[in-house]
């Protein structure tokens, strides 16, 4: 007799997404909260070559024309050309207004104060120099800034605290990297864009992978059981490795805080957020 | 006995109760030039948004405001000689407790009628939601007569516990209303996960127990949720009649017919079943049923 057995707990695929779902859901979310809440039409996205900031503009170009679509460009003097080209490439396929504004002057002007600064506050300093843009830019527009963070380097705590999480939409919050790659390919974002390295390209030559020391593909299931609330040996018995899914747990578990508004001393019973709650949208 | 349903995938404004009302009263307007149906159904917290966390207690208003409200706007919308039901999604007021409420009202004609109140039994309080920290629940689930059907309301959770549109039934409801707002999650098909979570639901309530199941489902989005719509109407033979698309506003209208029900009920007899084997399942002392008391409404 035929026995039928399955012994595997774990969901075989937790990264499947159906891209055109995603990308009509996306859409409306952009309009609807964009237009429809905040009476606005205009959306300011930071393009730094990479996969996340193109598919953001994608959507966006989508969602309200990219006559309302204003991509910038903010490169320092050590950003890679490949990276100005690739943003490039986006703005001529989507047709949207551009900008180019060198942050490099805003940077050193700062840093000539603090010479020793090692690459990770440069980095730092580059990162919130860009918000610093794309919030000034986006008044000038009467727009707001969309957030191109996705779901793994929030979970991974793997970006500038208040400066890549500030913009007030983020429409790629909730999809891990890999399924920002399947949602690029859906949308037609350039080939060259989507599978190219990834590199956050504050410092020349590194990528994502050699500074968190697993690659997405890697990373994503298993941060997606660790989110559902599968236990860490259940996960290691499924091919991952202990040390790989150490590292993950271990970035997951030290980074909450990235995820959070700052800590408020609590004094009344009338503290902001702690007993006066009110939705973002009220 | 027959009556036309009107279910509307409704976006409100979040706290503009006048507006929202308002805008109920354009869509009365809409409905009452075309044909104008015996029923219309708005979704769970139409009047005001579904997430309002401590808001709730600024928003909270007792019933009969909102049936004068309504009154009022269906009276400027089709005249005062047309009858219409209306059931709309609320934040209660009573009292002094809130509750996520629905009221069943009959408008127009000889004046307006408050027929009954439901007010949610299953307060989702886990992941995204955190009703029942802002709001009391309810105690029981009703059936009251309409000009067509006996009926019920649940609201949107208390429908994935089967036992409520199951007491519903046995209590003798033939129609269940459902307002609702579903913030959609599950991306890995080409439909939206709890789409289907909910069409299997309503399908099976509505089947097992010979019903017609009226769904209204928010849309729009909050805060970055978005409700999924896809309001429907189930046959008693578990058959979609009519289902909305996801995230639009629109209205969705059926025919519901008595005739139905006793066919649906003849060809599977599981409510009558039901009716002799419950009382001696409900007596199994095993069950964790307080004995020799009876809850306040």
């Amino acid at each position: 007799m035929k026995t039928y057995c399955v012994e595997d707990i774990l969901p075989p695929d937790p990264l499947a997404i159906d891209a055109a779902l995603v990308e009509r859901w996306l859409e409306r979310f952009i309009v609807n909260e964009l237009v429809r809440r905040r009476g606005m039409s205009t959306a300011v996205v930071g393009l730094s070559g990479g996969v996340d900031s193109a598919v953001t503009a994608y959507l966006c170009a989508r969602a309200l024309g990219p006559e309302n679509l204003y991509c910038v460009r903010m490169p320092y003097a050590t950003s890679s050309p490949e990276s100005l080209e690739h943003a490039a490439m986006v703005v001529r396929a989507l047709g949207c207004h551009e900008r180019t504004i060198e942050i490099t002057a805003a940077v050193d002007g700062y840093l000539r104060f603090e010479p020793e600064a090692d690459g990770r506050r440069r980095g730092n300093v580059m990162a919130r120099t860009r918000m610093l843009v794309l919030f000034d830019l986006s008044q000038k527009h009467g727009g707001l800034p969309i957030g191109t963070g996705n779901k793994s380097e929030r979970l991974l705590g793997y970006f500038t605290w208040h400066a890549d999480d500030t913009p007030p939409l983020n429409p790629l919050g909730d999809l891990f990297k890999t399924q920002v790659w399947a949602l690029a390919r859906h949308l037609g974002v350039p080939r060259e864009i989507v599978e190219k390295a990834p590199s956050a390209d504050l410092v020349r030559g590194t990528t994502d992978e050699s500074e968190l020391g697993i690659s997405y593909p890697r990373a994503d299931p298993i941060l997606a059981y660790l989110l559902m609330g599968y236990r860490r040996p259940t996960i290691e018995r499924h091919g991952y490795s202990s040390a790989e899914v150490g590292l993950v747990h271990g970035r997951l578990e030290s980074t909450h805080w990235k995820r959070h508004q700052p800590t408020t001393a609590m004094l009344t019973n009338t503290a902001i957020n702690e007993f006066y709650l009110r939705p973002v949208d009220y | 006995m027959q009556a036309s349903v009107a279910a509307v995938q409704f976006q409100p404004r979040k706290g503009e109760i006048e507006a929202n009302l308002d805008r109920i009263g354009e869509i009365f307007a809409d409905l009452a030039r075309e044909d104008p149906p015996d029923l219309i159904v708005f979704p769970e917290a139409s009047a005001t948004g579904y997430f309002l966390e401590g808001a709730v207690h600024e928003l909270a208003r007792g019933s009969s405001e909102y049936v004068d409200a309504l009154q009022r706007r269906w009276i400027a919308a089709a005249g005062p000689a047309r009858a219409v039901d209306v059931v709309l999604g609320f934040y209660e007021r009573d009292a002094g407790t809130i509750y996520n409420a629905a009221l069943y009202a009959t408008l127009g004609g000889a004046g307006a009628r408050l027929r009954h109140v439901h007010r949610k039994l299953f307060l989702p309080t886990y992941g995204v939601f955190d009703e029942q920290r802002f709001v009391t629940r309810g105690r029981r689930i009703g059936v009251f007569q309409t000009a067509a059907f006996p009926s019920a309301m649940l609201i949107c959770e208390d429908v994935w516990h089967s036992i409520c549109p199951t007491i519903a039934a046995v209590k003798g409801a033939q129609v269940l209303i459902v307002p609702s707002a579903s913030p959609g999650r599950g991306i890995a098909g080409p439909e939206i996960e709890t789409v289907g979570r909910w069409r299997s639901l309503l399908c099976s309530a509505a089947a097992e127990h010979g019903v017609y199941v009226v769904y209204a489902g928010l849309v729009g989005f909050e805060g970055g949720k978005g409700f999924t719509g896809t309001s429907m109407v189930v046959a008693p033979d578990g058959r979609i009649v009519v289902e909305g698309p996801p995230f639009e506003e629109c209205v969705v209208r059926a025919r519901i017919d008595g005739e139905a029900v006793d066919v649906a009920r003849a060809g599977l007899p599981f409510l009558g079943d039901l009716d002799s084997v419950l009382p001696d399942l409900l007596l199994d002392e095993e069950l964790p049923l307080p004995r020799g008391g009876r809850a306040a409404h």
